[in-house]
């Protein structure tokens, strides 16, 4: 069975537009799938709606056998506890420590009070410094995070998800404010997320390339609407154009 | 923009110089208010400022008993702004967008902000005269309830700027409301309240004074007790304690902010 079904999913913000039309899609544990299209195709709206950041208007989100839009507060937030979630600004808390920062994706497990008085385990934080290593900002822990750069602060934001230890990992555009250089180190390491520890990924995106070098899978998306989900290999040109609504070479891409 | 928007926002400015012109001199006319007469009472004035206002050795002998209320209402502002500054932690965390909890105690929560901001303070402490009396009770509540107002709102807009990312984030790794406050908001949004709440105590270090004289209480009082027997000495000394403890005040204020930024 997999991880998550989509189902004739549909939500509005307001009574005029609707921002995602019907979505039907399944992935399955482990995959690696790639969300593409222009601003304000719903690629944003969509990954909300996955773990309710957002209201489900129509349809039925299923993850790992959970039905997503009926959950109550309690099993809403377990919910969550096992998806990791991914920014483009990085959403971290910049007044505070690196080690911090990741130490909060530990919140899902804890009781209110756990959680106030900030009482982690030592696995937790053997935990914390091995993910911190294994993204290589380790020498950085102690640093507070607005005195990180961009690609660094991604990594503090991967951790923050990796320890949550999720069955899926949520990315909302998590290249878009980076350089080409730090681009590609965090593209390696969410690939290595599903690669080594198995985690499923789900990954928007605007720049086509990247979705083809690194993704099995991808679904294109146009106006709220599913216009393409198939193998990386199969998108053509004709269809980036259909997605894109214009010539490929028109695109400037990074 | 093109020469001809150029043209016409020169003229919008022109015209908008003409109407204040032309508003002062009106009000100029209606309250017979003549600029030239009141330009030459300024000598007149500082004359009589020089002339009375001048702390004699004598009123030396009153500054512990200047300094007794001047050290009341130091204080007495700051336990108002420190009271008010907890409820208007819990205000405005309500009635931010980021942090609110349902919408309703979202606007009872800036419902009480906007209405005890906009009643001045000096208003607040004459309708709490009517029925708390003449005591330093009727002062505080005045300083405290104008404090409230202002305080929710600047922590409103503190909260609203400061931590909406962080808050989504710990939303979707399943943090509790109580974990988002403590671990995002206030961490994040401390150093901007706690500058805040330092201005409030200035400000209301000043504004005790007026409060002071309507209601009887502190150095208000004093200044009002001196001022009536015509003691125009110790009301020279009291005004210069008043100034000297605002700068102090400032100053120090203004060291924490530098550490705490």
């Amino acid at each position: 069975m997999s991880l998550l079904q989509v189902e004739g999913l549909g939500k509005s913000y307001n009574l005029e537009t609707k921002v995602l039309k019907n979505v039907n899609f399944e992935v399955g544990a482990g995959e690696f799938v790639s969300i593409i299209g222009p601003s304000g195709a719903g690629k944003s709206t969509l990954l909300r709606c996955i773990n309710r950041m957002v209201e489900i208007n129509e349809g039925n989100v299923i993850f790992d056998g959970m039905d997503v839009r009926s959950l109550k507060k309690k099993e809403l937030r377990k919910l969550r506890t096992n998806i990791g979630m991914i920014f483009q600004h990085y959403n971290l808390v910049p007044r505070l420590t690196v080690i911090e920062n990741v130490l909060h994706g530990r919140f899902g497990y804890k009781t209110t009070l756990q959680g106030i008085l900030g009482r982690f385990t030592e696995e937790e934080k053997e935990h914390a410094f091995f993910l911190l290593e294994k993204l290589g900002i380790e020498e950085h822990a102690y640093k507070r995070c607005d005195q990180l750069s961009g690609g660094q602060q991604q990594r503090v934001g991967i951790c923050r998800s990796l320890i949550q230890e999720p069955k899926l990992v949520l990315c909302d555009e998590p290249i878009a404010s980076l350089d080409p250089n730090s681009s590609k180190v965090i593209m390696d390491h969410l690939k290595s997320i599903t690669n080594e520890l198995g985690i499923t990924c789900l990954v928007n995106l605007h720049q086509v390339e990247v979705a083809q070098d690194y993704s099995d899978r991808i679904i294109g998306l146009k106006k709220g609407e599913i216009v393409f989900d198939g193998p990386s290999k199969s998108l053509y040109e004709d269809q980036i154009n259909n997605i894109y609504g214009s010539e490929i070479r028109e695109l400037i891409t990074v | 923009m093109n020469e001809k928007t150029i043209r016409k926002s020169r003229g919008i400015a022109t015209i908008f110089l003409i109407v204040i012109i032309m508003m002062t001199y009106l009000s100029a006319v209606i309250t017979n208010f003549n600029l030239a007469e009141g330009l030459a009472t300024i000598p007149k004035a500082l004359g009589w400022i020089g002339a009375n206002l001048i702390i004699t050795p004598e009123t030396w002998e009153r500054l512990p008993s200047i300094l007794d209320k001047l050290f009341e209402t130091i204080f007495m502002s700051i336990a108002a702004t420190t009271l008010a500054a907890v409820v208007s932690i819990f205000l405005g965390l309500m009635g931010s967008k980021t942090t609110k909890v349902n919408g309703v105690l979202s606007v009872i929560s800036r419902g009480v902000a906007s209405f005890s901001r906009n009643i001045p303070v000096v208003a607040w402490s004459l309708i709490l005269l009517i029925s708390f009396g003449q005591n330093s009770v009727t002062g505080f509540l005045a300083l405290f309830v104008g404090t409230l107002g202002f305080l929710t709102r600047a922590f409103i807009e503190s909260i609203d700027e400061a931590s909406q990312s962080a808050v989504e984030a710990l939303r979707a790794t399943g943090a509790t409301y109580f974990h988002i406050v403590n671990k995002a908001v206030i961490p994040q949004t401390l150093p901007q309240m706690l500058s805040w709440i330092l201005f409030m105590i200035e400000t209301n270090i000043r504004s005790a004074t007026l409060v002071g004289i309507l209601t009887g209480t502190g150095i208000g009082f004093t200044f009002d007790l001196y001022y009536k027997t015509l003691n125009y000495n110790a009301v020279a000394l009291v005004t210069l304690t008043i100034i000297i403890a605002v700068i102090i005040i400032e100053m120090i204020s203004n060291r924490i902010r530098k550490v705490i930024l």
